[in-house]
């Protein structure tokens, strides 16, 4: 094979999913491994850390061979190894370390720490190609931040939740509402049948920051649920789910044509799981019609918006791009990894 | 043939590269370090001291509990993906039995503890069959268990017992339990040896896959062990799926 290819082995173990990935010149995925514990962490209503790391010891190796396997390609056409050391659980984070530490000594690669939420961006590079600046909402279970890149590689955070991730809301409410874990999938399915009947509270619009808050709005739905439960009252699931997602998205929506204004960009990413919610893609492209924004707005697809190991392997082509330093071989998890934030936007 | 060997089951860390008969360079701390950042300069380290490269070590072993989870995770993470993407074969021993091998020549019962808290204990008893070629035999089967029960266990067995390992907190009630059947292995024998790990897997049948080895924690989570309360005989895997 041509040595003029770049080749990238990555991993990603941060949360629930071990994932190995080759990434070819940064946008072309040879192969994309995921083995998903959702089936353990179901009994337990929400992702169980200790019963994570465990998991990802069983499937790493195996995902690391069949990542190779598919991709036809051998150590030595490798150009370097990712991972993944934050942010996420640490113990979770530190199996992908170990093993990508293991294959990077084993085989003289150099070795690419990958900021989690960065690779979470990156999966719009398979998309299309990026132009900077640009702005990209970053929606998960852990995350709910606006952030703007001045360029490949730059991260700056202009707005954060100060409180609940957005997809951490979804968790809670879809265990009052009997949803399984994870919910939001049903809960979106749930609100394209019903109505927004509750008039949930949207937090923070009226005020002029960009950042986010979900306390409220869920405090808000289980209130409703419990007056309702003790008044023997049964409320219409599919109307609650549908108010609940109404004003997620809306306060999703409009602090992200708040932050619009503020910076003006061409592209806008919407990154994360919770980029998977059709709910919120349906919301963003009618509001970026009716405010008539010129902006390519880019959704990963579905199946680059949950964990993956070539999101990964496509930010550290950017980071290999720019030159950034190597990890040495005492690399480790930073749990609470993050981006920095802007100073322009601090309140 | 070289082997390397790791054990990273507790706070101590232990990395060695040995050949048949002997250890060409060892590498050992028990400073509260973090297993992730200090286990691949250690191996590292102790290669570039044997004069050899990792491409040329023919065999991996390592200690997989029980200890500390994320401690034996790391160790049997970095061993199994060093030899299976190197090809070579890999041998996993129970890291109590790693403490037991530093006391020889000796009849006595061996004990070797970790602290599980709770007054509880990982434990196992072994002695050596001191024959032609020396066995080191499993008496009681490694566990988690009381204080307690173990040196109830011991004490039925009638015979004098060496306690190593994380014996320090439970020195007085050892005592309290035993006498003068009690004895305490040395402070440097209370610490696990990569190189005697390494020795012990020589003889040791490597695992048949190395994709599926893991950790012995020989301890469900406490989630597990809730939910099994409410739903004995359900729910079964595969709890890991490819998507
Ligand atoms: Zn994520």
């Amino acid at each position: 094979m041509s040595s003029t290819r770049e080749l990238i082995l990555a991993i990603e173990s941060s949360c629930d999913e071990t994932s190995v990935a080759v990434v070819l010149d940064g946008h072309i995925i040879l192969s994309n491994i995921i083995a998903t514990q959702i089936n353990s962490h179901k009994r337990f209503g929400g992702v169980v850390p200790e019963i994570a790391s465990r998991h990802h010891v069983e499937a790493i190796t195996i995902c690391a061979q069949e990542a190779l396997e598919q991709a036809h390609v051998d150590y030595s056409d490798l150009t370097a190894v990712a991972v993944t050391y934050g942010p996420g659980l640490v113990g979770a984070l530190l199996i992908g370390i170990s093993a990508a530490k293991a294959i990077a000594y084993a085989h003289q690669l150099p070795l690419i720490p990958v900021n989690h939420m960065a690779g979470h961006m990156y999966a719009a590079a398979f998309v299309t190609e990026l132009h900077y600046p640009l702005l990209a909402l970053l929606v998960s279970g852990g995350h709910t931040e606006l952030v703007y890149m001045k360029a490949a590689g730059e991260f700056e955070i202009v707005g954060d939740t100060r409180d609940d991730a957005v997809g951490e809301a979804y968790d809670k409410v879809g265990r009052v509402l009997g949803v399984p874990y994870p919910a939001g999938k049903t809960i979106d399915e749930m609100a394209h049948q019903g109505q927004d009947t509750f008039n949930f509270p949207r937090a923070m619009l009226q005020e002029h920051n960009l950042d986010f808050s979900f306390s409220g709005l869920k405090s808000a739905f289980i209130n409703t649920v419990h007056h309702a439960d003790q008044k023997q009252e049964t409320l219409n699931a599919n109307d609650l789910a549908a108010s609940f997602q109404a004003s997620c998205t809306d306060i999703l929506v409009g602090k992200t044509l708040e932050a619009l204004a503020k910076f003006p960009v061409q592209q806008l990413i919407v990154a994360g799981g919770v980029a998977a919610n059709l709910g919120l893609r349906e919301q963003l492209k009618a509001a970026l019609t009716a405010n008539q924004l010129d902006i390519e707005l880019i959704f990963p697809p579905l199946r680059l918006c949950g964990d993956n190991g070539a999101m990964i392997g496509a930010a550290a082509h950017v980071m290999l791009a720019r030159k950034e330093p190597f990890a040495g071989l005492d690399l480790n998890a930073d749990p609470s990894l993050s981006f920095d934030y802007g100073e322009t936007v601090q309140v | 043939m070289y082997e390397l060997a790791i054990d990273t089951s507790n706070r101590p860390l232990s990395v060695a590269v040995v050949d048949e008969t002997t250890v060409l360079a060892s590498f050992e701390t028990n400073q509260k370090l973090t297993h992730s950042e200090t286990l691949m300069p250690a191996v590292d380290q102790v290669l570039k001291a044997s004069g050899l490269s990792i491409n040329d070590i023919d065999r991996f072993a390592v200690a997989m509990g029980p200890g500390s989870y994320t401690g034996i995770r790391i160790g049997v993470t970095t061993a199994k993906t060093l030899a299976w993407t190197l090809g070579k074969p890999l041998v996993g021993l129970s890291s109590l039995r790693v403490l037991a091998s530093n006391v020889t020549p000796s009849p006595k019962l061996l004990v070797p503890l970790m602290d599980a808290r709770r007054d509880n204990v990982f434990a196992g008893i072994y002695q050596w069959a001191l024959g032609q070629d020396w066995q080191l035999l499993n008496v009681l089967q490694d566990q988690h268990l009381a204080l307690t029960q173990l040196l109830a266990e011991i004490k039925a067995l009638g015979q004098p017992a060496i306690f190593m390992g994380a014996v320090a907190p439970f020195r007085q009630q050892i005592f309290a339990a035993l006498g003068q059947q009690a004895e305490f292995a040395t402070p440097f024998n209370d610490l696990p040896h990569a190189a005697n790990l390494a020795m012990l897997a020589w003889q040791a049948e490597p695992v048949a896959d190395i994709h599926s080895f893991t950790p012995n924690y020989l301890r469900k989570t406490e989630a597990e062990v809730n939910w099994l309360k409410d739903h004995e005989g359900e729910g079964h895997g595969p709890y890991v799926q490819e998507v």
